[in-house]
């Protein structure tokens, strides 16, 4: 990715313009400048608070999508390779799907109380489905050819899906993580926000409920930095790791 | 001429009554067809006469409505690994993330080669189709030849006692797919393979072919057929030349023509 430096302009203008705002409108409880916003932001950096609302949340974003990646790839390669449980899951796919996991919240916590378990349980749920329905389609999507040609070879269902399924429906399965690890870090962010006293969210939340909004702005910052980092590491990821898979992807 | 086998003579696959059809729609009907050991069968028709199909029984990979297929005398009921199938598009069927070595490695690793023998027969069977130094090659780094020459090494990877091929040079240019003809009755000569070949081109079913089978349309079903008794080894100049050969030309010609009708 290639910046212009011309593309910094507006973003730099505006945050004077905050700076300058903010400081004619007197003391707030909901906005601060920038500066005392940097200020915060440095301070809960040194004194170890951020990071370890960071360590938190990334804890249970990454272990979410970890346990909800893998339901959602198995899920996926199975619907996706066998037409008739397809259908006869479908329903029942479909009757569950659209329960928002934040709706889960409530009923995670009377059956796991506070913590890692909590929101672990509900970034899984929340990113079984991006996995599952991309990863269905990627291997439904399989050229019809080249399951002939596992037939042809009599390969055995774990040989097939292990040498030609998931090496052709790769590319589009790695799209399917990134799209669930994004998912992940907003929904970990929510239940901390909403009903969690863990990590980055509830680290925003005590902020803002303790007045202090120059504080609760840099841990807005803070959240955004993470995930935007977050998606590069996963786009690097997906050059380096498929270079010429991705190619073949793209051709199709 | 060497076979290769010594049950010459007998029919390794043998069609009994094959019907087909979707729905009401009835593709094949009644065909009887018996491919002898290490006999070049070709299967030509007009467009729409179920020529692929009736490969795709063959091959198991496609059930009859009615009637059935043996192979050496037990019946079809899915994919053999001895019967090998060359499928026309190429390009798809070959895994676009693996190298040439790679692609022939997938019919070992189906058929069990210990790993420590694939490389040395890769190198042979890669040798044999006439890409020896291409191993480490992508097939979307191969021109369209060299591509079906991959297949076709990785289809002898199986060592099929049949192969079972879908018009493989149909998609190449007129010198490659001479070359690939006589690569393939050379490559068929000393293996003794039993070969189906299904093709639009009359002139090379009756260039390949030891017998030429015409099939006629809606439904498909046996129109003609034709003994080819040309000498072996054919020549591009020479077979193409004979008399003979102009007979069988003119015969399939004016049969398809009248099966169009």
């Amino acid at each position: 990715m290639r910046l212009d430096g011309r593309a910094f302009v507006l973003p730099v203008c505006l945050i004077i313009l905050a700076e300058i705002g903010a400081r004619a409108g007197g003391p707030s409880d909901s906005i601060a400048p920038p500066s005392e916003v940097l200020v915060a932001f440095v301070g809960a950096l040194a004194d170890g608070s951020l990071l370890l609302a960071t360590r938190d949340t990334l804890a249970s974003a990454f272990g979410g999508l970890a346990i909800g990646g893998a339901i959602g790839l198995a899920l996926g390669i199975l619907l996706g390779s066998v037409g008739a449980l397809n259908r006869l899951m479908e329903v029942t796919l479909e009757l569950i799907r659209p329960i928002p996991s934040v709706a889960l919240a409530p009923v995670a916590l009377v059956a796991l109380g506070f913590g890692y378990r909590l929101e672990i349980a509900i970034v899984a749920y929340a990113s079984t489905w991006p996995v599952l329905l991309l990863t269905r389609s990627a291997v439904a999507g399989v050229e019809p050819r080249l399951i002939e040609v596992a037939q042809a070879l009599r390969l055995s269902f774990p040989a097939r899906v292990a040498k030609i399924i998931v090496p052709a429906a790769l590319p589009r399965i790695f799209v399917a993580f990134r799209l669930a690890a994004g998912f992940a870090l907003i929904v970990a962010v929510t239940i901390e926000i909403a009903i969690n006293p863990l990590g980055l969210g509830a680290g925003l939340m005590t902020a803002g409920q303790a007045l202090r909004p120059e504080l609760m702005l840099a841990y807005l910052l803070w959240i955004g930095i993470v995930g935007f980092a977050l998606n590069i590491l996963l786009v690097f990821a997906q050059q380096r790791l498929f270079g010429r898979a991705a190619l073949v992807g793209d051709i199709r | 001429m060497n076979k290769g086998s010594c049950r010459a003579g007998e029919a390794l696959i043998r069609f009994s009554k094959v019907d087909l059809s979707f729905s009401d729609r009835k593709i094949l009907e009644a065909i009887d067809l018996e491919i002898m050991r290490g006999e070049i069968v070709c299967l030509v028709g007009p467009s729409g006469c179920g020529k692929t199909t009736a490969l795709r029984i063959a091959t198991g990979l496609l059930a009859p409505t009615g009637g059935g297929v043996a192979f050496d005398g037990a019946p079809i009921l899915g994919p053999r690994r001895d019967v090998a199938i060359v499928f026309q598009d190429y390009g798809k069927a070959l895994l676009p993330w693996r190298t040439a070595a790679g692609n022939v490695s997938l019919a070992l690793e189906a058929v069990g080669t210990p790993r420590a023998e694939r490389a040395a027969r890769i190198d042979a069977l890669l040798a044999k189709v006439g890409l020896p130094h291409h191993a480490d090659k992508y097939p979307s780094q191969m021109s369209g030849g060299m591509q079906q020459r991959l297949q076709i090494a990785r289809c002898l990877a199986q060592e099929p006692a049949a192969l079972m091929m879908d018009e493989p040079f149909g998609a190449l240019d007129a010198m490659t797919r001479q070359e690939l003809q006589d690569e393939m009755l050379q490559i068929v000569r000393t293996t003794g393979a039993t070969v189906l070949f299904v093709t639009h081109d009359l002139e090379e079913a009756i260039y390949v072919g030891d017998r030429v089978i015409g099939l006629l349309p809606h439904p498909g079903r046996i129109g003609i057929e034709l003994k080819i008794d040309l000498p072996r080894p054919r020549d591009q100049i020479a077979t193409r030349e004979d008399p003979e050969f102009l007979r069988l030309r003119r015969e399939l010609y004016e049969f398809i023509k009248s099966a169009e009708r």
